[in-house]
């Protein structure tokens, strides 16, 4: 089947939706931009067709009457065994990987205790991956960098102790190969691995294969084909593909936000690094933008300080700055003095939920300012970006685009993060079946 | 990069603009005077009348700005106190005085003899003079031309910047120069002008055409270059147009673009813009590369009228010498008010068939960049097509962002193609 593929590349994320030619979405996928587009592009591409396979998964099942009412489930655990058998290759990956990095003089005659160290190392991180991969099991990330990262050394330390080993030397060696391997582009062969999970999960008992592997065995041999990727964001100029297939941001969260709510007229964004009011006319066209210039105050990395200056995780600042019921005025939103203005507050003995939720106001005031640059907000109006997620400052907007402009209908989507993506996508089918 | 690839026009200037500098930083050899003055009002040749060098610090500015040496100079100026948002052409002025006030020909700029202050609408003219004025302590000639704040001139401020040219800026010149005034003589330099202006005029309406053989803003800024200097008024400004419309005819003979610093003609001509404010100069190539990349071509520009409104009709008049130098500095782009910008900007866009109004506003631009976004979405109004809105400065590097500037005119560029295709089509 013919598939459109929007890429977004960001600074912080790289977001890939799959359409097929009705602008019907197919699949999303997301992962960290590492800094190395080519790479965070083909794993965001590759997570994006994997939930395209498991839509088509879910459209097959949908027809046998013998699963019904248990879809949901059967596509969680065969995600979930799919997953467990790509991260066990990632595994061998990053185990060969290392194997080939025990060099240099800090490793000079130690060559085979740290060898056969890392082989103990990368037998637990195997074993202890089945109960990663449980039905019901809470994993704390999906990356695998996260993932086996924190099992290495949690495995690593005790291994190194008892072959009298420096725990570094191994510590070491992981860093090293695991950028190698996270800058690797995904390994192929997507289908081989849905029929390993297939495998693993009737074998298991987990799907009763009888009724589920023909429809699925029907699901992977539909080819999909990449008709047109449209890449989009900060990092658009590194992909792979002719400038035709380029598109502004601003364009793609135009259209992607009047695919999302096709009423909407105007559109914030608040990303890591920058902020745009767009206007956009019935159609999804972009009429109007502005955004911030080469300052990055007020923007979602400025939360990223203030959480690091608290000590505080991103998510954690909403909620605190909800907690509040008197705003202290921050008047700079500038990123590089937002510790001293917060350092200043507290000194003056401002209470850490107060002063929070006045940054989140004056987070939201500096858009007002920008979307009232880019010509007011109209009905409806929708809200995207990382900030977007944020309930303090969606709370300030709120407050805010009443006081300024009335009632508005105010559109926040939980997917808002693919947005960009969706938008680019769709310019995908436009550009072939228009 | 490579070196840029130059015209005989622009070979012809260069030339001009060095000896212009071995003329003013000779001075003490030559026992010329020397008077620093502005490009809004510049009265060139009246200065001329008296053998006085024109030396521009705004033009010294933008050397600085394009040779990459402005922004040291502005830190300099700032460790004397001068705020982030002063205007950055002052700065750097200031601070290459502060790092021993060289030229760009390598020579030390000997003082000026006399500040010669034509105000035409930029307040920050003024301080800049008392800065200067502090610092050299020499006499100060101010003409102040009145703001055209009803959108037109009266008979009253002409009568009163002739009364002050002839009570004030004369007598003042030739106290500095020691050379009497010859009202035949400013006629003389004033004949030479209105030919050149006719010239310029030329080249800059060819950009009506399609493709349009000129660049009207990065290419522009040539073209204005010895209008806008100290040249205006001499014989070889006229040479000058004389070659520039041999070379913008023979582009438009052989149906091709303006020559870019690549050396290639621009002839793939997607998108026809007006633009509103300077050009940043320390980034002038990246900046001018973003547009002809994308297919750009700027067919009329505001910036190229800051130093006299020609297309306009004006012409300097020998018959009338000091009325026309009067009639010239209220006619100043600097001079307008914002209604009259957003007619001259929304006929621009209407006349040379452009898709839209891009505005350039100067971060440090004070007294400018102000009114901008309305002068944006009056044109918007007005013409019904697309505006944009970048931001960039005149010779601070700081204030140089190329990816959010490209990011903006890429999007604009793709809104333009994206509106012209029409509604459900893929931009």
């Amino acid at each position: 089947m013919r598939c459109f593929i929007g890429i977004d590349l960001g600074s912080t994320t790289t977001k890939a939706v799959v359409m097929d030619e009705n602008t019907q979405l197919l699949g999303r996928g997301i992962t960290n931009s590492r800094s190395n587009y080519d790479t965070a592009a083909a794993v965001s591409k590759q997570e994006a067709l994997i939930d395209t396979r498991l839509t088509l998964f879910r459209r097959g099942l949908s027809a046998v009457p013998e699963v019904s009412g248990k879809v949901d489930s059967i596509l969680a655990d065969l995600e979930r065994n799919f997953r467990h058998v790509q991260f066990l290759e990632q595994l061998d990956d990053l185990e060969q990987t290392c194997v080939r990095n025990v060099k240099g003089p800090r490793y000079v005659g130690k060559e085979t205790g740290v060898n056969t160290a890392l082989a103990e190392v990368f037998k637990q991180l195997r074993q202890s991956s089945h109960a990663l991969f449980q039905p019901g099991a809470r994993r704390k990330s999906d990356f695998f960098r996260d993932l086996a990262g924190s099992d290495f050394m949690q495995f690593g330390e005790p291994v190194a102790r008892d072959a009298g080993l420096p725990f570094d030397l191994l510590v070491n060696v992981y860093d090293k190969s695991i950028i190698e391997v996270e800058n690797r582009p995904p390994a192929g062969d997507m289908e081989g691995k849905f029929l390993r999970a297939l495998e693993k999960a009737s074998g298991s008992g987990d799907i009763d294969s009888a009724s589920v592997v023909k429809p699925v065995k029907d699901a992977l041999a539909i080819p999909l084909e990449e008709t047109y990727v449209v890449g989009t964001g900060y990092g658009r100029v590194r992909l792979p593909f002719p400038k035709e297939h380029i598109r502004s941001e601003i364009l793609c969260h135009g259209l992607g936000a009047h695919m999302m709510y096709p009423d909407t007229r105007t559109v914030l964004d608040i990303g890591g690094q920058d902020t745009k009011g767009i206007q956009v006319d019935p159609q999804g066209i972009v009429e109007n933008f502005q955004m911030n210039d080469r300052c990055a105050a007020g923007c979602g990395r400025y939360l990223g300080y203030i959480a690091d200056e608290m000590n505080m995780g991103l998510h954690e600042l909403g909620p605190l700055a909800m907690k509040s019921n008197k705003t202290v005025r921050i008047n700079s939103t500038c990123t590089v003095f937002a510790g001293a203005e917060l350092r200043d507050r507290l000194a003056l003995g401002e209470k850490r939920e107060d002063i929070l939720a006045g940054l989140h106001r004056s987070i939201i005031l500096r858009a007002m300012s920008i979307l009232s640059r880019a010509g007011g907000v109209k009905d409806q109006f929708t809200f995207t970006g990382g900030v977007a997620k944020n309930e303090a400052a969606v709370r300030e907007l709120r407050k805010l685009i009443k006081e300024n402009y009335g009632d508005v209908t105010i559109n926040i989507n939980p997917d808002s993060i693919y947005t960009g993506a969706l938008g680019g996508a769709t310019f995908a089918v436009r550009a072939v079946v228009n | 990069m490579s070196e840029a690839i130059k015209e005989k026009s622009m070979l012809l200037q260069k030339d001009m603009i060095s000896r212009n500098y071995e003329a003013i930083t000779s001075k003490h050899e030559t026992g010329r005077k020397v008077a620093s003055t502005f490009v809004p009002g510049n009265l060139n040749e009246l200065l001329m009348c008296f053998d006085i060098v024109n030396n521009l610090p705004e033009i010294n500015a933008i050397q600085n700005g394009m040779r990459k040496v402005s922004g040291n100079y502005i830190l300099e100026a700032e460790k004397h106190g001068h705020s982030e948002d002063v205007c950055t052409y002052v700065k750097a002025d200031i601070g290459m005085m502060g790092k021993g006030n060289i030229a760009p020909n390598g020579k030390p700029f000997p003082n000026p003899d006399v500040l010669l202050l034509s105000y035409t609408g930029c307040y920050t003219f003024m301080k800049w003079f008392e800065l200067l004025r502090e610092q050299y302590k020499c006499p100060t000639l101010m003409l102040h031309v009145p703001y055209e704040g009803d959108g037109h001139s009266t008979k009253n401020m002409r009568d009163y910047i002739v009364k002050q040219l002839k009570e004030v800026v004369i007598p003042g010149l030739e106290q500095v120069s020691g050379v009497k005034f010859d009202i035949d003589r400013l006629r003389q330099y004033l004949k030479n002008s209105a030919k050149a202006e006719d010239g310029l005029v030329w080249c800059l309406e060819q950009g009506k055409i399609k493709p349009s053989p000129i660049d009207a803003y990065f290419g522009g800024v040539y073209y204005i270059g010895p209008m806008f200097t100290a040249f205006r008024g001499t014989p070889e400004s006229i040479v000058y147009y004389e070659e520039l419309m041999k070379e913008v005819q023979a582009r438009i003979d052989n149906k091709l673009g303006p020559v870019t610093p690549d050396g290639t003609p621009f002839n793939d001509q997607k998108y026809r813009l007006v633009v509103e404010g300077p050009p940043n100069w320390t980034n002038f190539r990246e900046f001018w590369k973003m547009f002809y990349d994308e297919g750009a071509v700027v067919v009329a520009s505001s910036y190229t009228k800051v130093g006299g409104m020609y297309d306009l009709g004006f012409r300097h008049d020998p018959d009338h010498p000091l009325e026309t130098l009067a009639d010239y500095c209220l006619g100043c782009y600097t001079n307008r008010n914002l209604p009259t910008r957003v007619d001259i900007l929304a006929k621009y866009v209407e006349e040379y068939e452009a898709d839209g109004l891009l505005i350039n506003s100067i971060k440090s631009c004070n007294s400018f960049s102000a009114g901008q976004l309305m002068i944006m979405k009056e044109v918007e109004k007005r013409t019904g097509k697309p505006g944009a809105f970048i931001e960039s400065d005149l010779v601070d590097p700081r204030y140089f962002s190329a990816a959010n500037i490209k990011n903006r005119l890429e999007s604009y560029f793709q809104m333009i193609e994206q509106k012209r295709r029409g509604t459900g089509k893929a931009a």
